[in-house]
């Protein structure tokens, strides 16, 4: 038996050659490359902490967080709102709605289509002059005069907001309604028999138990929120036009590195928006942790 | 993206468990509600609707104006189909040739879902099954690894592939997918609950080697753990945009997401009716795919995020 234990190092090697070859030794090489300037030719010196100093001063760095920040929250709270209520309405005793799994396939049909694809989708569809979206309005009579969606800072991140949800918000429901059917029917039936209209049992029982969940949610968003860049890079002149309202910061990563050669300044960026995740993550983590104790202690 | 897909479930648990159905509990509603129930339940079922047709109508469109010639589009709004077709490929074409995205794509796709599902398997397997200096240690720095952003290494990256010469192939897109922590990390769970020891042992007393018996007991018993992590790798592969759009450099490489970015700034986006063309025709293989296959994702999605 012990020597046959030899055999599991055989069994992991590959994973571990294409690992450190394709996935470690290229983090340590980006640190080592955020603290140079190098430019994409080889003689590139050291220059200490410099980059990252320009960092903390970069407006266009600190202009691109908030716009990373703004898009994914306003996305965030449409996306996670939306998926509740519909786990809500479909596991509501009360109501037995039907056509469960024929509603869910088409709220999740967006997230499957190549980002490339939806960014040049709505690229058209939100054209000022010939897109669809202002021809449909316009006949509605909702508006009398056609909207330019992407060329005014708020009116284009919102489109990216809404563009994200209509993206995501069905991927949120099939998990949210996962962890809703998970919950034991005796709660809502005890809950029930204690005369809980709908609402306390949402924030009573619902809320709660489906607290780890809604963090995963949360987290996962996040960490893909954060790394925003295929739709603002498609959707307009591919650097954050309008105003530079649609610039993110791996858009401003990717184009630092392979539009500028700024390949020194650009590994800095990407080691910045990595501490911003984590940093990020651990709020979210804290924040519903304490929330969990200050509820106990309530109870 | 790839990466990006994997830390969307990082949190997530061992058994792959299929969705459980409602059962709706019998709770009959005094009698005077009723009419206010049937009311209440018309305007839910209007907006699932409405909701149904906001996420299906930019598709919609995009299949009717792939039908309409640039003029029409650009005269207004219809849902009715048009004749200009072929006339709008035969310009497409012109400019582009789709299917070699469409085929870059699917090559590297396959193989990426190929390597990830067998190396995968294989780690797993390591790890579950043989007791060796350094195996906790090496699977923590697996997980802790898994939590790292696909963009911090990026550059790193890049710089890699331009030493090892290999920038502008498919080789930089295809290989690393050998290492898929994630994919590893949920086999080696559903493993542990499947597949006993003593079933590899009696392998052994029977005369098989530790390669045969991973190939003949150990792979087909995690294949329903492989199956579902399959979905997501080939999904994740055929969408990755940010890679691809670094590594390559000549158009006939380009994936069909690059592709598509390259269209934008072509001269196709001058004519709306083969601009929407070219997108529909890399949707709908996805949306045919999605008919066949949406409940098994679906389940997927589930199971890579719930705690049972």
């Amino acid at each position: 038996m012990k020597k046959l234990d030899r055999y599991g190092y055989a069994f992991i090697a590959p994973f571990w050659v294409v690992f450190l070859t394709f996935s470690i030794y290229p983090v340590f090489l980006t640190l080592y490359y955020s603290f140079t300037n190098y430019t994409g030719s080889p003689g590139e010196e050291i220059v200490g902490f410099a980059n990252y100093a320009r960092l903390l001063t970069d407006t266009y760095f600190i202009e691109a967080f908030v716009n990373t920040i703004k898009i994914w929250g306003v996305n965030f709270a449409l996306q996670i709102g939306l998926a509740l209520l519909l786990a809500l309405l479909f596991s509501d005793l009360r109501l037995k709605l039907k056509g469960l799994a024929f509603f869910r396939s088409f709220f999740y049909l967006p997230n499957l289509i190549t980002i490339s694809s939806v960014a040049l989708l709505f690229g058209i569809l939100l054209d000022w002059q010939h897109g669809s979206l202002n021809m449909i309005l316009l006949k509605i009579g909702i508006i009398s005069d056609p909207i330019n969606w992407l060329s005014q800072p708020v009116t284009a991140q919102l489109s990216v907001s809404l563009i994200l949800t209509w993206m995501w918000f069905g991927h949120s429901f099939i998990i949210v309604m996962a962890g809703v059917s998970g919950i034991s029917k005796d709660f809502f039936e005890a809950a029930h028999i204690d005369g809980a209209n709908r609402w306390q049992m949402f924030t009573y029982v619902t809320l709660p138990l489906l607290k780890p969940i809604l963090l995963y949610i949360m987290i996962t968003s996040l960490i893909g929120g954060l790394q925003l860049f295929d739709l603002p890079l498609l959707l307009t002149d591919g650097i954050g036009a309008p105003d530079g309202s649609l610039n993110t910061m791996v858009l401003y990563l990717y184009n630092q590195a392979f539009k500028y050669n700024n390949y020194g300044y650009a590994a800095a960026v990407a080691y910045g928006l990595f501490l911003i995740t984590l940093v990020f993550s651990a709020v979210v983590f804290k924040g519903m942790f304490r929330k969990e104790r200050a509820t106990q202690k309530g109870a | 993206m790839e990466q990006n897909a994997e830390t969307r479930r990082m949190l997530a648990d061992s058994e792959v468990q299929p969705l459980r159905e409602e059962k709706p509990l019998r709770l009959e509603p005094p009698k005077p509600k009723q009419k206010k129930k049937i009311f209440s339940r018309g305007v839910i079922y209007t907006g699932l609707i409405v909701l149904t047709i906001i996420c299906f109508i930019p598709f919609l469109m995009m299949l009717v104006n792939a039908t309409r010639t640039n003029g029409e589009i650009m005269s207004g709004f219809s849902l009715l189909p048009g004749t200009a077709l072929l006339d709008n490929y035969a310009i497409l074409s012109d400019y582009i040739n789709i299917w070699t995205g469409f085929k870059n794509s699917l090559i590297i796709a396959v193989l990426v879902t190929l390597l990830s599902g067998y190396f995968s398997a294989m780690t797993a397997f390591g790890f579950a099954f043989y007791d060796f200096k350094g195996k906790n240690a090496m699977f923590i720095f697996m997980l802790v690894m898994m939590m790292v952003p696909g963009q911090l290494g990026l550059i790193g990256f890049y710089e890699i592939s331009k030493t090892l010469g290999i920038l502008d192939s498919f080789i930089p897109l295809i290989i690393p997918s050998i290492a898929s922590p994630f994919v590893v990390f949920f086999i080696r769970q559903y493993t542990q609950a499947t597949l006993h020891v003593s079933m590899i042992e009696a392998a052994r007393i029977d005369g098989a080697s530790e390669l045969r018996i991973f190939h003949t007991i150990a792979l087909p018993m995690m294949m329903p753990a492989v199956a579902t992590m399959s979905i997501f790798t080939f999904i994740g592969s055929w969408n990755n945009y940010l890679m691809p759009l670094v590594l390559l450099f000549s158009p006939e490489k380009y994936t069909l997401p690059v592709l598509m970015g390259f269209l934008k700034g072509s001269q196709v986006a001058e004519n709306l009716g083969a601009l929407y063309l070219g997108i529909a025709i890399s949707v709908v293989p996805i949306m045919i795919a999605f008919l066949f296959m949406s409940k098994y994702i679906v389940s997927s999605i589930s199971a890579g995020a719930v705690k049972e």
